[in-house]
């Protein structure tokens, strides 16, 4: 009886930690936003909310210091929309491809190729960016800006001072949130069931407009989910961006932006944080600027978590 | 699922409008395979230069030297170090957290709001951008932890820094901790139903059916995630950048100290010898990021090979 009783407290004590490891993550998400919001909060005593979000110049060590952080937003935002108009229609179209049209062994070799591209890490894009791809990026504008008849502010944008802008950024995050798109927008096209596509065939439609027609729609929200978590990636990406997008904190031109440098919010802590003391008013803007980041994901990942939900009660 | 089933486009009627279907067909397949391309061939051209560009500057010297004349010569044997003691203890402290939360998922929970909470939590935590996780380890573990657990243990030496090993390395748990439950629960999710049964009906427990029944019937799908968590750790670098990655130590990592040490590591010296020394030798830095390549995706391939080899022993 006694040992019965032994093993019974046991068997409970092991259910306790393993119930307490079960919500250990959200306990972390809880205490991530503590620690931001805790070490950021002060920074409302030097500038207002408003400011910050509004202002235009980013201006930390000047006296007085400036801390606008519309150039930061901008340039995310700039960076982040410029990898999306390549990712987006690659990474769907090679979903699609490898998904619908692939034969077996084709799929067989380029699934783990788009893998392990999944694994290199940020840094080593950054690296190979800084080396390589942005000279060839700048030759390559340069040479499209001489070659083409275009309006003038087109050629002035595409003679690029510099190898270091935010499409060179926007290229190698591209080629990063690759993996991330193909990898789910797959898993959708091959989770819509077998018959839907045998019943379009049946009617007679050809292999290309069921897929417009048919397997695309119904995989839609396994597909929007990927370009959400893309650009959640995309947005949150550091290493890759501080290397190579020439960090000038300046609110990009409409006309030119895209060909100069810029600075995101990810690159702006990475680079400022090592050398601001601790429990300055710089220290926690900068605390400010990752809890910005932290909601922005949020809203990005979760919107993503809704809409596959969504999707999976359709079939 | 297979096409080869289906019927081919040849069967259809040589009509006109059939005849367009076939030739918009055949362009938007070309299409399709050109954007799969799109990645295959930077993918491969990629990793190729650094394989090519590297591979010149590795040698016995470059992988098992101390760093000389400022880094600009000799070896990076402290950051490879480095970089294997992060993983180590990363991998210490998330693994019994991770699959324990993960049978919890798989074994225990209930649906219901809080396991809800728990999938958008992990979910969330996925997609955290790295640097936030750096500015969470400052100030959880660098800023509030460290300090007591240095107080705690002065008798031990002067050298303790709060920016250490241990603090990046938790740090870094958090940020694999997603990955480690994610791929140990999809793991504990195959072990069929009917096993737990047979144990559950001898007698046993709930935890002794898990630990002697499901979790070794599990393990292969379990080491796999662990394998895929290591190269991640292995790669990050902004995590790391505030919370004990220094980019010189004089000392390779002793075991006794190391854990309330700065560290150097192979990510971080990367990032110091291509952006804050202009002058190192180009040589060093392909070098460099050779060996974290091979770490990286070594582990991962690695991972992603057990994978495919469980997948298609299921299917047999």
């Amino acid at each position: 009886m006694k040992l019965r009783r032994i093993g019974r407290v046991l068997e409970w004590a092991i259910e306790l930690v393993i119930r307490s490891c079960g919500v250990a993550s959200v306990v972390f998400v809880i205490l991530i936003l503590a620690f931001l919001l805790r070490n950021a909060l002060p920074a409302f005593n030097s500038v207002s909310l408003g400011e910050a979000l509004g202002g235009r110049l980013w201006r930390p060590t000047s006296n007085p210091p400036q801390f606008g952080f519309l150039p930061l937003i901008l340039g995310s935002a700039l960076v982040t929309v410029g990898s999306l108009l390549i990712s987006v229609p690659i990474g769907i179209g090679a979903a699609v491809f490898l998904a619908e049209v692939a034969p077996r062994r084709v799929r067989e070799i380029a699934k783990p190729i788009v893998e392990l591209l999944g694994a290199v890490p940020s840094v080593v894009f950054g690296f190979v960016g800084l080396m390589l791809v942005g000279a060839w990026i700048q030759r390559a504008s340069r040479a499209a800006g001489d070659a083409l008849p275009g309006p003038d502010w087109l050629k002035t944008a595409l003679n690029m001072p510099s190898s270091m802008a935010a499409i060179t950024g926007a290229v190698l995050l591209a080629l990063m949130t690759l993996p991330t798109i193909v990898s789910i927008a797959e898993d959708a096209l091959d989770s819509v069931p077998e018959r839907f596509r045998q019943g379009s065939l049946a009617l007679g439609a050809t292999r290309w407009q069921t897929i417009r027609g048919v397997t695309i729609p119904a995989a839609r929200s396994g597909i929007m989910a990927s370009v959400m978590l893309g650009v959640g990636r995309a947005v949150g990406e550091t290493m890759t961006v501080l290397m190579v997008t020439g960090n000038a904190a300046v609110v990009p031109s409409l006309t030119t932006g895209l060909f100069r440098p810029v600075r995101t919010m990810t690159a702006t802590i990475a680079a400022e944080m090592g050398e601001t003391a601790h429990q300055t008013p710089h220290f926690h803007v900068l605390f400010l600027l990752g809890l910005l980041l932290f909601l922005i994901t949020f809203c990005v990942n979760t919107t993503a978590d809704i809409i596959t939900h969504r999707g999976r009660h359709e079939h | 699922m297979s096409t080869s089933t289906l019927p081919r486009a040849e069967a259809w009627p040589s009509t006109p409008s059939a005849r367009r279907a076939r030739r918009v067909q055949a362009v938007a397949f070309v299409a399709l395979g050109a954007s799969a391309l799109a990645i295959m061939v930077p993918a491969v051209l990629f990793v190729g230069f650094v394989v090519v560009r590297g591979a010149s500057a590795i040698n016995w010297e470059f992988i098992t030297a101390m760093p000389r004349d400022n880094m600009r010569a000799g070896g990076i044997m402290p950051a490879i170090v480095g970089s294997l003691y992060l993983v180590v203890v990363t991998m210490a402290l998330a693994t019994p957290v991770g699959i324990l939360a993960a049978v919890y998922l798989s074994e225990y929970a209930r649906k219901g709001p809080l396991v809800r909470a728990i999938r958008v939590a992990i979910l969330n935590l996925a997609g955290v951008p790295s640097i936030v996780y750096g500015l969470f380890g400052m100030g959880l573990f660098v800023m509030v932890v460290m300090p007591q657990v240095l107080r705690l243990t002065r008798g031990g030496g002067e050298s303790g820094k709060s920016a250490c090993l241990l603090a990046a390395a938790a740090t870094m748990a958090v940020l694999i901790l997603p990955i480690v439950i994610a791929t140990t629960e999809e793991a504990l999710r195959q072990v069929p139903q009917g096993l737990r049964a047979a144990s559950l009906a001898l007698g046993a427990t709930r935890w002794q059916t898990i630990w002697r029944v499901v979790i070794p019937n599990a393990l292969p799908g379990i080491l796999t995630g662990l394998v895929l968590a290591v190269g991640r750790a292995a790669g990050e670098t902004a995590p790391i950048l505030l919370t004990g990655a220094f980019f010189w130590m004089s000392h390779l990592p002793r075991p006794a100290e190391a854990l309330l040490e700065p560290f150097m590591a192979l990510p971080f010296h990367l990032f110091t010898v291509s952006t804050q020394m202009p002058d190192a030798p180009e040589k060093l830095r392909w070098g460099t990021a050779l060996v974290l390549i091979i770490m990286v995706v070594g582990a991962n391939s690695i991972g992603i090979v057990i994978r495919s080899w469980l997948r298609t022993r299921r299917k047999v």
